[in-house]
């Protein structure tokens, strides 16, 4: 029988691929109509409440997507549309509201404390961690040329 | 009788009596549709768990095939099971209401076979008279368990696999009419040195290869000896990964292999490269491939279903994946 090193060759060869250039266009054209709708919905703030000012546009634009990516996984929508955009709908905002409400649904018969509460964040840990490691490097690399 | 290293021929040959299949939905949309004893229409079965309803679907299959066989539970001697959940659950959970004796066997998807061939030694030793094999696995509780949550919006990797939600029992007699088990080989693990978790049918197909091999030299058969050579759940890519490896050994098996999770599906129900899962064998088996035995279609058949034996730790933990087969020999006389 081949080794393992020609069946590791064997392996990388035959296996069959990803079709590239249809994901990436289908992960563009959704992940890029989530975006429409976030900048609509930034818009749309920013005529009802003229005086909002950017910073809090953009996070009522926040709360809304999250409301909007929490909605769509609850009612069995989101991991349709995850199985057409990848990760156009896995990057943006909504993605991340999916990856923390689908482990609470997931986990909901194991206990609220135990289940729902501990395990909610199991695929968006990372995420959170790094997201504040990086703003305290950040804070700090910030801190120090303020230094000079 | 040991034939060589891991082959034993049963001189008292255990009969394969009634076979039962229950299929989730997806399944009862695919190829085999016809052949599958129930069709689940809603793969919770109204229970408050996926866990639970697997448990519950193991407990029908194995309580059907007993009646099929027009038998009553107190009449088995042992039942084994298996299926891929943590602690195997969802067998225990189904022994707990038939309350027969009961061993419970993990060889992941290749645990069908490993019941098989354990109930033949007890049956051919003359101890045990009427033996229950059956194995288990339900998508949703296995993507949990396995990978992620069921909402959790993913793509399938392109050599992924999709776990069968069913279970198939067989009941073995010491008499009776049926399908007879003329040998068995115990597969080794064969691990070469595969890692990608989703790509199973890869790991596998070394093992299965091995036992193939090591089957046919010590029983001095040809593969022509068989109508088919059934593999469990290789899929596309494995079975295609399983014909090479075994054709660079001068052996041509590719007119006679079968593999369940290539079957199982259509092709249009977008399960990349097929099924896989305990339950996958044992449902294909049970229903289909005895139909086959049945009409005459199959004679003799070689039936190996692999299993990949990591965990999620282990391959988090930057292990490979160690994989094995079984193989059981059939013979329809």
């Amino acid at each position: 029988m081949i080794d393992k090193q020609e069946y590791a060759k064997l392996v990388k060869e035959k296996s069959p691929k990803s079709r590239e250039i249809k994901t990436l266009f289908f992960a563009f054209l959704i992940g890029g109509f989530i975006c429409c709708i976030g900048e609509a919905v930034g818009d749309i703030t920013k005529l009802i409440i003229p005086e909002v000012g950017k910073v809090t546009e953009g996070q009522i634009t926040s709360c809304v997507m999250i409301f909007l990516g929490s909605l769509l996984t609850g009612i069995g929508i989101y991991d349709k549309i995850g199985k057409v955009a990848g990760a156009g709908s896995i990057v943006p905002i909504t993605g991340f509201a999916n990856s923390i409400v689908s482990p609470a649904m997931e986990y909901n018969r194991e206990g609220v404390v135990l289940g729902v509460m501990s395990r909610m964040f199991v695929v968006a840990g990372p995420i959170i961690v790094s997201g504040v490691l990086a703003s305290i490097f950040v804070g700090l690399v910030y801190w120090i040329i303020s230094l000079f | 009788m040991k034939l060589g290293k891991q082959t034993y021929k049963f001189e008292r040959k255990p009969i394969i009596i009634s076979g039962f299949g229950v299929a989730g939905p997806k399944e009862g949309e695919g190829n085999l549709k016809d052949y599958f004893d129930k069709i689940l229409e809603d793969d919770r079965l109204g229970e408050k768990s996926y866990e639970k309803a697997e448990s519950e679907m193991h407990y029908f299959a194995i309580l059907s095939a007993i009646k099929k066989a027009g038998l009553e539970v107190n009449q088995i001697d042992c039942m084994m099971a298996g299926d891929l959940l943590n602690q195997i659950v969802s067998s225990t959970f189904s022994a707990r209401e038939l309350e027969i004796p009961y061993l419970g066997l993990y060889n992941a998807c290749s645990t069908f076979s490993e019941s098989l061939l354990l109930a033949s030694f007890l049956i051919s030793s003359g101890n045990m008279k009427y033996i229950t094999c059956s194995t288990s696995s339900h998508f949703s509780s296995a993507e949990r368990l396995y990978r992620y949550p069921l909402e959790l919006g993913t793509q399938m990797t392109p050599t992924a696999q999709w776990t069968v939600t069913g279970s198939g029992c067989c009941v073995l007699s010491s008499s009776g009419e049926g399908v007879a088990i003329d040998s068995a080989t115990i597969g080794k693990v064969v691990d070469y040195d595969i890692t990608d978790t989703n790509n199973m049918g890869a790991a596998m197909a070394p093992a299965c290869a091995d036992t193939i091999k090591t089957h046919l030299l010590e029983t001095g058969r040809n593969a022509d000896y068989y109508d088919a050579i059934i593999t469990g759940d290789l899929g596309i890519f494995g079975s295609q990964m399983l014909e090479e490896l075994l054709q660079s050994d001068g052996i041509d098996i590719s007119s006679r292999h079968r593999d369940c999770g290539k079957m199982i599906f259509r092709e249009s129900q977008k399960v990349k490269m097929g099924g896989s899962g305990a339950g996958c064998s044992s449902l294909v088996f049970s229903t289909y491939f005895l139909k086959q035995f049945e009409e005459g279609e199959i004679k003799k058949a070689l039936f190996l279903p692999t299993g990949a034996l990591m965990s999620k730790d282990s391959s988090l933990q930057g292990e490979t994946i160690p994989a094995i087969s079984h193989a059981i020999s059939l013979i329809k006389e």
